[in-house]
């Protein structure tokens, strides 16, 4: 004889729970926490670095890279330009997770900074079911990927706060129609704020690093 | 693919279950995942047969409730099935939509054999 026992209990929901203390933490602090997923050579370590350049000067942001493999060359961009950067080499595993979160945040000098960025493994699956703690997720999509990937791969638009369509300077070269791409994303994510522009020419960052700075400025005030 | 960490938790679940009701062990696991979650059946159970061996879940059967994602059309108020791709409302042709489950991840029940059952 069996016997029934009724669960219903979320999967993940430990690295959930872990998540939220990662957000405290960065609450206590004051500090916005922004977790950038997209696939590979979409272009997220540029526009990183284009971000960090744009940034106001009194504006101190510390860099977690997540990388498959042990190479510190995203992670010695980033320091180059000036900010501490944590590397986690996630040992093959295709995203990062709360965990790994936790220990890259303790590397990093929380009480002197006011934004953490953390590059996600290039991978558009996975990361995304894994929350980290940060405030919001973010995604770089660019032109050349194709306006049909909303409507090929609709869980990843699903959990984002914010879009990013980068290379929009190669409009002019590829057939990507930006209200189909945007109707599909609409669809999956209403409530998605968007941003287009290119890490090449500068064209539409004022726009994004005048939101990011204000949302830095919101989660100061909250604190 | 994430399966690994996913299994992993699905273990952890219904071994923490089974020994709260005093388990002998576990016969079934049953699971809905909803069409968002990108997770492979035949993935959890191959990492299932591995990790579960030497618990209390060691050799039971995962069921898996495979729900697909439902959209709501804004326009006309069709419901409908998420498709491999996203696709219009089938009644309207309209792309404003909303969606209303899919993101389903859970353990929603065990079957546990006791230790003094002897029939």
């Amino acid at each position: 004889m069996t016997e029934r026992v009724e669960i219903v209990k979320k999967i993940l929901d430990s690295n959930e729970r872990l998540a939220l203390n990662n957000q405290a933490l960065l609450d206590n602090h004051g500090i916005l926490g922004l977790n950038i997923m997209a696939s590979p050579g979409a272009g997220k370590t540029s526009f990183i670095l284009q971000t960090i350049k744009r940034l106001p000067p009194g504006l101190r942001l510390g860099v977690i890279e997540g990388d498959t493999a042990p190479v510190t060359i995203d992670a010695d961009k980033v320091l180059a330009a000036g900010m501490p950067a944590v590397q986690i080499n996630t040992g093959g595993e295709c995203h990062l997770d709360a965990v790994m979160m936790e220990s890259a945040l303790q590397a990093l000098p929380l009480a002197e900074l006011d934004l953490v960025i953390v590059e996600n493994v290039g991978n558009l699956i996975c990361p995304a079911a894994f929350k980290l703690g940060t405030h919001a997720n973010l995604l770089v999509a660019s032109i050349p990927e194709g306006d049909d990937k909303p409507y090929k791969y609709p869980n990843i638009y699903r959990d984002l706060q914010v879009l990013i369509v980068n290379k929009i300077d190669l409009k002019p070269y590829i057939d990507f129609r930006m209200d189909y791409f945007i109707q599909g994303v609409r669809a999956l994510n209403p409530g998605l704020v968007i941003f287009e522009l290119s890490c090449k020419t500068g064209e539409g960052f004022e726009a994004w690093t005048n939101w990011l700075v204000s949302q830095v400025k919101a989660r100061k005030q909250e604190a | 693919m994430h399966e690994l960490p996913v299994t992993e938790d699905i273990l952890r679940i219904a071994c923490e279950e089974a020994a709260k009701h005093g388990a002998a062990r576990v016969s079934d696991i049953y699971m809905t995942i909803g069409q968002f979650s990108s997770i492979v059946d035949d993935s959890v159970q191959f990492f299932w047969d591995h990790i579960s061996q030497g618990t209390l879940c060691e050799g039971a059967k995962l069921h898996f409730e495979r729900p697909p994602a439902v959209l709501h059309c804004n326009q006309c108020a069709r419901e409908f099935e998420l498709q491999d791709e996203l696709l219009p409302c089938p009644n309207c042709a309209s792309f404003d939509l909303s969606v209303i489950s899919g993101d389903e991840m859970q353990v929603d029940h065990i079957d546990i054999v006791k230790e003094d059952d002897h029939d």
